[in-house]
């Protein structure tokens, strides 16, 4: 089968093309050589489109167990948002936690091919692989939660050396099957179990004495060691609370030049100047990041509306549960770990502190230099569900739009913030870089986020439009693996993406310590804790892509 | 391991059991051609379990021995023209879940786990305020004071206290033999929660429909509210004030209770109540966690996977061809009590003892083999045991931890999803 996409405008900043016309030729799933005199099976037109690869989310809370208590706490919430099945689509439901097929059809309607769960904690990666088993269409894969296990924590204690320690993350990349690794609020979830209800950057644990800024550099060191792609991906302490702009300044000066990707910076960027103590630090953390190449990072935009916290960060989640909206809301400590914690939320525009939450995300944007450094997310669905993308790509395109936005808003926000002096409006090549090119080079994925020979052929074409909300929402066409999947923003065949990870090299020794730590502590056999790749491929619609690792 | 090569005796360690709902994984199992004989660290629910031996093999119609095939298709022409078919039972793997859940879809059918009567006690307390919750490995390692509501864990699952409790070496606690157990209502019947020094466990006696009075008076001490009386339900003030003050003042409280024991109406505002209390010691600044008990052969699973399926637990419609929620509406015996239903799918894998409620619908029953029926139904699938005769994946109580189950043995029995997507591409 020989696929013609003719014509486009098409937008591959990997491969430097910024609207050029061009045409791209698909064949076993992936973009060929334009062939000699072949018969071409099936052709699109797509003069004046707008043409780029599927579309990658980095940051997506989409499987595990916290998502479904999300989904179990606010059945309500569903109510509202329900999806009938189809002749190929299954039934399910929105709004702020969807189902998993609807999550799927959902992002794929959108022109998203790959999404990335960002909590996978290991004694819970079954369940984060099985939910995302069950997400149609979609690539996915998961960073895996380490930072608050008190194994890790026993060896700081301890003083093991780095190299153990290498060696003890990449065997939990490997048991949990991850892309790469998360730390959330470093050694702060722990700590909570020890009853401390914060911990700052240079605090103790009162248990293990052991700092945060140490969690994070031995796991940055760790990741960069064992050649992972994706650099520690890290939730950082201090989330949401006036004045975090210190902690995640001093956080990133921590790390001393590893690589380090901070994610949802909106919420750890808030300083403690006016009238309500709670002032943007979007400035300084642009100037941060744009000082230091190290350094990448995605937003964690809020949007208005009703949705969902769903955190690994039990500490934090803990002290923010009397903003719950509605009020219910769930903590967990969990088996030595982790944990997380659930708060639903109504973000309020003529709130003052919601309002400039937003304002504050879009600053960010808007100041950070470098567009293969800063990645667009809500972190669904703690700021917004992921189904507000459209609306959030017209607020960075569109200044006009996001000035009229921003009217609207709590007049003392407004005060607070220079977004109005912002002109930057992001162009369709920076877009394709944030959701596509950069997305995958981060990521650490092969063939993906591109549109070069041997790439597979994951592609999104557009009708373009002014209206860049309308023309991020409807994609006229979505390719995954070079089969039509969407047309006219609706699915019309259901396919099963792959799983994406890494299984950098370690010592196997050391399983011998591990072993008797899960005979000891733990509450399953060593055996039963590690997935086996047949858990994902089983079913027959999974499959295991391995990333290749260079160890440093 | 290959299981098509077992030709003589093996032995096959580290078998984890779907049946006990604690994650037990450190049985051993002799397997003798499709005999299975446990012979380490069973227990009175995990060794018959495992042992008992396959009866079925061949689908009935109406009680006759038919193919696979043909059973498959009277199931599907028994559900095809239906107007509220229910599935019933939900109690499988992963795998068998989702091939339910599929098949419930494609039907428009009501899906009400077997459990759900229970589970319904703690759905509504969390879809009203919520909890504050922890895992077994958090028990094992930081519990110092253990307080068990209107429940008995070793009657729940006999090495409850042996793996969890009187484990040998704890992180956080220097002997955990000194931990304290406390009952709130009938005292246990067994001598698991008696410490391996011979330590008992402490006894706040009542009767459990006396349980709502007694910890809204424990949660009201625990906010230090003034309390008018010297007894509650038998219970002295003085013992319920000395209880506050232990989860007040313990590192690391556990309260645990039975949603299915609290067998009195309106038990979800016990069950809220209990959550409540736990919030209210740690917003006292102390820390303290719940512990649902409760969740076994695929109860667990089955509201995991309707949740992350649909965003409701396993009690929900398709009949308007979207997912609904309503845990009184769609409950199956009632449906089929009050003749709201036209058709009864019957799914249990682990529980030949487990059988279909009766009524006079067309009922298909797809269940381990071995089961016995007052009523033979119009269709009998007998099936393999997820964790026997199939891999498969099933949840432990505590809901964080799935476990990875092993195929023991090559029966030739299918497995739940087999079975059920085999009816559902018949639909």
């Amino acid at each position: 089968m020989l696929t013609k996409l003719t014509g486009g405008r098409i937008y591959d900043p990997t491969n430097n093309m910024d609207g050029q016309i061009g045409d791209i030729y698909i064949a076993a799933g992936k973009i060929i050589k334009p062939p000699q005199n072949a018969k071409i099976d099936k052709e699109y037109d797509l003069k004046g489109k707008v043409v780029m690869a599927g579309a990658i989310d980095l940051h997506t809370h989409i499987g595990g167990g916290k998502g479904n208590i999300a989904r179990m706490l606010m059945p309500e919430n569903h109510r509202l948002d329900v999806e009938s099945h189809t002749a190929i689509k299954r039934a399910g439901t929105g709004h702020a936690m969807p189902s998993s097929f609807t999550t799927g059809y959902r992002y794929a309607e959108m022109g998203y091919t790959a999404g990335f769960e960002p909590a996978v904690l290991p004694i819970n990666a079954r369940q984060a692989h099985m939910e995302m088993g069950d997400i149609p269409i979609l690539d996915k894969g998961g960073y895996v939660m380490l930072g608050s296990d008190d194994y890790l924590l026993r060896m700081m204690t301890a003083n093991k050396d780095q190299q153990a320690i290498n060696d003890y993350v990449a065997w939990t990349l490997h048991a949990a099957k991850g892309i790469g690794i998360k730390v959330v609020n470093a050694g702060g979830i722990n700590a909570f179990k020890f009853n401390q209800r914060k911990l700052d950057l240079d605090e103790n644990n009162s248990h293990y004495n052991v700092t945060p800024r140490e969690i994070l550099k031995s796991l940055a060191t760790a990741v960069q060691e064992l050649g992972v792609k994706h650099p520690l991906h890290v939730h950082g302490s201090n989330l949401g609370v006036p004045g975090n702009i210190e902690t995640t300044l001093n956080s990133i000066a921590g790390v001393e030049g590893l690589p380090m990707h901070l994610t949802h910076v909106q919420f750890h960027s808030y300083g403690t100047e006016g009238d309500f103590k709670f002032s943007s630090g979007a400035a300084q953390i642009a100037e941060s990041v744009n000082k230091n190449k190290n350094i990448s990072l995605d937003v964690g935009q809020i949007m208005f509306g009703q949705t969902i916290t769903a955190s690994g960060d039990a500490q934090l989640q803990y002290a923010n549960h009397k903003i719950a909206s509605p009020n219910k809301w769930v903590c967990m400590d969990i088996e030595c770990d982790a944990g997380c914690g659930l708060v639903p939320f109504k973000y309020r525009d003529k709130n003052f502190v919601n309002a400039l939450q937003w304002a504050i995300g879009l600053e960010i944007f808007l100041l950070v230099d470098d567009p293969w450094r800063i990645f667009l997310t809500t972190d669904h669905p703690n700021g917004a569900p992921f189904s507000s993308y459209p609306h959030l790509i017209r607020l960075l395109m569109d200044r006009s739009f996001r000035n009229d936005m921003l009217s609207t808003i709590h007049p003392e926000a407004q005060k607070m913030t220079t977004l109005a002096s912002i002109d930057r409006e992001y162009t369709l090549s920076e877009i394709a870089i944030l959701t596509r090119a950069g997305a995958a080079k981060i990521t650490g994925l092969v063939g993906r986020g591109a549109l070069g020979i041997d790439d597979f052929a994951d592609i999104t074409v557009y009708t373009e439009n002014a209206d860049r909300e309308k023309m991020f929402s409807k994609p006229d066409y979505v390719f995954k693996d070079g089969e039509c999947v969407v047309k006219n923003g609706e699915v019309i065949k259901v396919t099963w993406g792959t799983t994406h990870i890494v299984k950098p090299d370690y010592d196997k020794s050391v399983e011998k310590n591990l072993e008797k730590y899960f005979s000891r502590f733990m509450t399953m056999k060593l055996g039963n804790f590690k997935m086996s790749d047949d858990e994902i491929t089983e079913d027959g619609r999974g499959s295991i892509t391995v990333h290749p690792t260079v160890r440093h | 391991m290959r299981v098509n090569e077992i030709t003589e005796t093996t032995k096959i360690t580290e078998v984890p059991s779907p049946f006990c709902g604690i994650g037990t994984d450190d049985l051993s199992i002799q397997v003798d051609g499709e005999s299975l004989q446990v012979i380490e660290n069973g227990c009175r629910i995990n060794t018959p379990n495992f042992e008992q031996v396959i009866t079925d093999r061949c689908p009935r119609i109406k009680g006759k021995d038919v193919s696979l095939e043909m059973a498959v298709a009277e199931a599907a022409n028994l559900l095809k023209d239906t107007k509220q078919p229910v599935i019933g039972g939900c109690a499988t793997d992963v795998n068998g879940m989702r091939a339910l859940m599929a098949l419930a879809d494609k039907n428009s059918a009501v899906v009400d786990n077997i459990s759900f009567k229970a589970a319904k006690n703690n759905f509504l307390a969390l879809q009203d305020s919520g909890w504050m919750n922890t895992t077994l490995a958090e028990v094992k390692n930081r519990c110092d004071l253990f307080v068990i509501i209107g429940c008995d864990p070793e009657a729940f699952a006999p090495r409850f206290f042996e793996r969890y409790c009187w484990n040998q070496a704890s992180m956080f606690l220097d002997d955990t033999a000194q931990r304290e157990i406390i009952y709130l209502g009938q005292p246990p019947k067994g001598n698991g929660s008696t410490s391996p020094n011979g330590k008992l466990a402490t006894t706040l006696a009542c009767e459990t429909h006396d349980l709502p009075e007694v910890i809204a008076v424990l949660r009201a001490l625990v906010k230090n509210q003034r309390i008018m009386t010297d007894t509650v339900a038998g219970i002295s003030l003085v013992d319920l004030q000395a209880l506050a003050d232990q989860l007040k003042t313990a590192n690391y409280g556990v309260v645990t209770w039975a949603a299915g024991s609290l067998d009195f109406s309106q038990a979800e505002l016990t069950v809220q109540m209990i959550c409540e209390m736990v919030k209210d010691v740690n917003a006292a600044g102390v820390r303290c966690s719940g512990l649902p008990l409760g969740g076994k052969e695929g109860d667990q699973t089955a509201n995991q996977v309707c949740g992350w399926q649909t965003g409701y637990p396993a009690r929900m419609h398709f009949s308007r061809g979207f997912p609904e929620y309503d845990p009184y509406l769609y409950d199956s015996q009632r449906l089929l009590e009050e003749g709201e239903a036209d058709a009864l799918l019957w799914v249990h894998a682990f529980n030949t003892q487990a059988t279909p409620p009766k009524t006079n619908v067309p009922t298909i029953v797809v269940a381990r083999s071995g089961m016995v029926f007052e009523q033979e139904p119009d269709v009998f699938i007998p099936i393999g045991t997820p964790g026997i005769d199939h891999a498969g994946h099933a949840y432990r109580m505590d809901n964080v931890v799935a476990i990875r189950l092993k195929k023991l043995r090559d029966s030739g029995l299918p497995s739940t999803a087999e079975v059920l997507n085999a009816i559902e591409q018949a639909l």
